[in-house]
């Protein structure tokens, strides 16, 4: 058994250029990633932060304006941008699978449930008509849908929005993908329906051997879900490695005031704490470390020039240079002469 | 959408599309020009016009143009069925189209603003009734009930400038009421309200001066409409009356020589007119785009 | 949906009673009615008969009243120059004007509907930027002169197509497509707003992810959304193609409504022309309430809403 990961993307950038050429966003920047089959990843970061971008950046759909300009995207051993268009049309829903944030918008109102299930079924394993709908129904019934049968010739809008997101869901694993990447999935549902969901999310997993990428800007959905954690801030991946440990002990600024902006119940504070200062503009970035505008423990060098991924220990890295040793010593030594 | 290859320079070069013709750095040079030209034209007709538009003799019927054979300096492009020349008619025609066409554009704007204003702002049964007459209207195509009204009232220009602002005015009041419908609910409406300004106040001096916009744009798009529909009132007898030089009406005249191979009494007038609204939906186009971009699904 | 009808029809009533009323008072109130409603070279006798006989002399209601009760007879008048009621010879022009309208409909969503997604799916490339230009020309070029220059070309100069009458599927050419050409651009621009709406939505994209082929995306997925207001716009544009035909008949001489039309208004027989715009206004009406519930059986959405 190899223990290459499931997906790994190396040093990933895609950008999206103006009409003339002019402005230039960098939307994913030298980003490197790897998930484990059968792992889940969680990728955090507030709107703007290019964890959308990075999905379709995967599968290769991103609209014209955007292009792929460096790095590699390993899956399964090869790379997804030495693919042809063909190729990569069968990879997605086959391979790779994704799931979008709004249900309602996701599904074509004029077609039936069993209609849009078995549809992949019916383009990538060129099942029949007839045997794509009996399966429709028995995916339906594995995402937790009462009355299949007669659900599956129902249509979108006679359903709740909770069942139309578990039939999104059905729709990504019908043909057993390896890497289901969720956007937002439980955004657009009621609090008591989102446990529900994430519950199928994971028991599914576990069912088909499924490595899930969760992309969310909810760290609550990151604990209980993920065992890897990948931070973004303005395209660029500014902290990752195992959840468990990010959360006790976060490396980056970023991390840290995103992790002490949740309210506790256990808090005793009186105000609540939000990163000051605004989303960056990724159309005009300043020449350091993204953040280092907002940073409360931004130094000279940040600004002036952009961190590397450090590496803090065993799996986890950090694009700070507080991670790196001597470049931190520096900011140290200042603070303690100030003081 | 796929994108194709991956490790790629950056640049995506600019399509220039064949509009772009028209349009050196967005505005509509050509356009504006040629209904500059028309203007300038319709204006000085008297003085341009090589001969009396109306004034024929039938031994110089059926000229043909001045490059054909059998064609003459004199009457460069022509003389038709009781020998008028035909360039001269065109000239004088260009003013009949700019009278009608501008004088009924502004008529119906005018009437079509008011309504759109008062239904759009005042709203309850005043709404209703402007809304229910403007569906009823629209229920008739444009030209039926031009034809139906010239029909009644006689051909003569200024019917036919009452009835195209007649039949068009509610295209005007949809859009408008439109607009003021959802200027209502912007602050500066809702602060001249509860400053205690009258509704005839806040109409007059809020909510026309922002919706003008609109109304600039429908015009200027509205004229071709409308000059292609007086076009075919005159081409069927029932718009401008003979013997003023309406095109249309050199086009119904004209077709009597059609069979005969006479084209440049069909061809030309029509050519004209192709030319006027062409380049009015051209500078409608660029307005609706710089002027609002919210009017962009007209 | 029983509420969605009921209402429907209800709203196509009040826009019928108001259009009868409209056409009523212009006749009236404008100028003579008399002049109008009595052939032309009639005596003072015949037309003091005649203004009795129309009621004209009683207040304004009365009148409207017979109006009303004529018309929901049937009983549109006689033309003067046919003496035969005008309800009977619009019946028998009817079926060359439908038949026009439909090989022109048909023309116009051939080339309509194909060049719309065409420059949807290709924006700014140049079948985009020749459908743009396509729209333009259809908005600008009246369709007389395009009927005009056609058969300078074809029958005059080419001998090949007949420039009037009709009879043959040759005659039905050169008509059809004068008639088609403005709505083949109308089609078009809509066909491809339309797609472009769709295109951007998330099933579509979804259906990307899928791994459908683009294909089937399109011609699947995108097709069946963006068609539906192309084809209420079609059906409806059928009607309105065969009040508006009127400058299309006259130029080939088809035999249609239009052309009817056209010769109530030179011989000033003002009961055909009345008969005409009434008629022509009801279907209007009629198909728009046709369509709108056509639309709700067909799109499952409104189906269930009450």
């Amino acid at each position: 058994m190899s223990s290459q990961p499931l997906l790994s993307l190396e040093n990933l950038s895609a950008h999206y250029v103006s009409q003339q050429g002019t402005r230039v966003v960098r939307a994913v920047d030298d980003v490197t990633l790897s998930v484990a089959a059968g792992g889940t990843l969680g990728i955090v970061g507030e709107s703007g932060s290019g964890k959308s971008t990075l999905a379709l950046t995967i599968l290769r759909l991103l609209p014209p304006a955007a292009r792929i300009v460096s790095g590699r995207m390993m899956f399964e051993g090869e790379n997804l941008l030495d693919k042809s268009d063909e190729e990569m049309r069968r990879v997605r829903g086959k391979r790779i699978a994704m799931i979008l944030q709004d249900p309602m918008a996701s599904l074509n109102p004029l077609f039936s449930i069993g209609n849009q299930v078995g549809e992949p079924l019916r383009v990538h394993e060129r099942a029949s008509r007839a045997n794509a709908w009996e399966r429709a129904v028995a995916l339906l019934k594995s995402v937790r849908i009462a009355s299949p049968e007669t659900r599956v010739s129902q249509f979108p809008h006679e359903m709740s929005g909770g069942m139309r997101q578990r039939i999104v869901g059905a729709i990504g694993i019908s043909c057993e993908p390896r890497l289901l990447i969720a956007d937002e999935p439980t955004t657009s549902l009621d609090l008591t329906i989102q446990a529900q969901y994430l519950n199928l999310l994971r028991d599914l997993q576990r069912e088909h051997g499924l490595a899930l990428i969760f992309i969310t800007h909810n760290l609550g959905i990151v604990a209980k879900m993920c065992d890897q954690l990948a931070v973004m801030y303005a395209g660029r991946v500014v902290e990752q490695g195992p959840v468990s440990r990010i959360f006790s002990a976060p490396a980056h600024p970023y991390t840290k005031a995103l992790l002490g902006s949740i309210p506790r119940m256990t808090d005793n504070r009186e105000h609540l704490t939000a990163i000051e200062g605004q989303p960056p503009d990724l159309s005009s970035l300043p020449p350091g470390c993204a953040f280092a505008p907002r940073c409360p423990m931004a130094f000279a060098r940040c600004r002036a020039e952009a961190p590397p991924e450090a590496a803090i220990d065993e799996g986890r890295t950090a694009r700070c240079w507080l991670a790196v040793p001597g470049a931190g010593a520096k900011a140290e030594m200042n603070r303690s002469a100030v003081a | 959408m796929a994108v194709t290859t991956p490790p790629l320079a950056a640049t995506a070069a600019a399509d220039v599309s064949p509009t772009a013709f028209w349009r050196l750095k967005g505005f509509p040079l050509i356009p504006v020009m040629i209904l500059l030209f028309i203007a300038f034209v319709a204006v000085f007709a008297d003085v341009l016009a090589p001969h009396d538009p109306q004034v024929g003799s039938l031994a110089r019927r059926f000229r043909p143009p001045f490059w054909q054979e059998g064609g003459s300096m004199t009457y460069l492009l022509g003389t038709d069925h009781v020998g008028r020349d035909v360039l001269s008619r065109l000239i004088f025609g260009a003013r009949v189209s700019m009278i009608v066409g501008i004088t009924a554009v502004l008529v119906a704007g005018g009437i079509g603003t008011l309504l759109g204003i008062v239904s759009g702002y005042l709203g309850g049964w005043a709404d209703q009734v402007v809304m229910r007459i403007t569906d009823t209207w629209l229920a008739l195509p444009a030209l039926t009930f031009a034809i139906f009204l010239a029909a009644i009232v006689g051909p003569s220009e200024l019917n036919i400038i009452v009835i195209l602002g007649l039949v068009y005015w509610t295209r005007y009041a949809r859009v408008i009421r439109g607009e003021v419908l959802s200027l209502k609910q912007r602050e500066f409406v809702r602060l001249a309200i509860v400053a205690g300004c009258s509704k005839r106040v806040i109409m007059w001096r809020h909510i026309l001066p922002n919706v003008i916009n609109s109304a600039v744009v429908l015009a200027t798009l509205m004229l071709g409409v409308v000059i292609v529909t007086e076009a075919s009132l005159s081409f069927l007898g029932v718009g401008v009356p003979p013997p003023k030089p309406a095109w249309g009406l050199m086009m119904a005249d004209g077709k009597k020589g059609l069979m005969v191979g006479y084209w440049w009494l069909t061809v030309l007038p029509g050519l004209c007119i192709m030319l006027m609204v062409l380049s009015a939906n051209l500078l409608g186009d660029w307005l609706r785009v710089k002027l609002d971009p919210q009017l962009r699904q007209l | 949906m029983k509420q969605y009808i009921l209402r429907r029809v209800g709203y196509s009533l009040l826009s019928m009673f108001l259009l009868s009323l409209v056409i009523f008072l212009f006749v009236r109130v404008t100028g003579d009615p008399v002049s109008l409603l009595v052939e032309p070279g009639a005596s003072p006798e015949d037309i003091e008969n005649m203004r009795r006989q129309f009621g004209l002399d009683q207040p304004l209601w009365v009148q409207y009243w017979h109006f009303m009760a004529s018309l929901a007879t049937g009983d549109l008048g006689q033309s003067f120059y046919y003496r035969t009621p005008v309800l009977e010879l619009y019946f028998q022009r009817l079926p060359n004007s439908l038949l026009l309208a439909s090989v022109a409909m048909t023309l116009s969503l051939l080339i309509g509907i194909p060049s719309g997604i065409l420059a949807a799916v290709r924006v700014d490339g140049f079948w985009d930027s020749a459908g743009k230009i396509f729209a333009l020309l259809g908005l600008s070029l009246p369709s007389f002169w395009v009927g005009l220059v056609l058969i300078l070309f074809f029958s005059v100069y080419l001998g090949w197509l007949p420039s009037s009458g009709s009879g043959t599927p040759l005659h039905l050419l050169m008509p059809a497509f004068t008639l088609g050409w403005y709505f083949a651009a109308a089609h078009m621009r809509l066909t491809r707003s339309s797609m472009l709406e769709v295109l951007g939505s998330e099933y579509i994209k979804l259906a990307r992810l899928k791994g459908l082929p683009e294909a089937l995306v399109i011609g699947k997925h995108a097709l069946k959304n963006a068609l539906i207001p192309v084809i209420t716009l079609a059906g409806i544009n059928l009607v309105v193609m065969i009040n508006v035909a009127v400058v299309v008949e006259t130029v080939f001489a088809w035999p249609g409504i239009g052309r009817l039309l056209y010769e109530g208004i030179t011989f000033r027989d003002f009961p055909i022309v009345q008969g005409v715009v009434v008629i022509g206004g009801a279907m209007i009406v009629l198909v728009n309430l046709f369509v709108d519930i056509l639309y709700a059986l067909i799109d499952p959405r409104i189906r269930l809403e009450s």
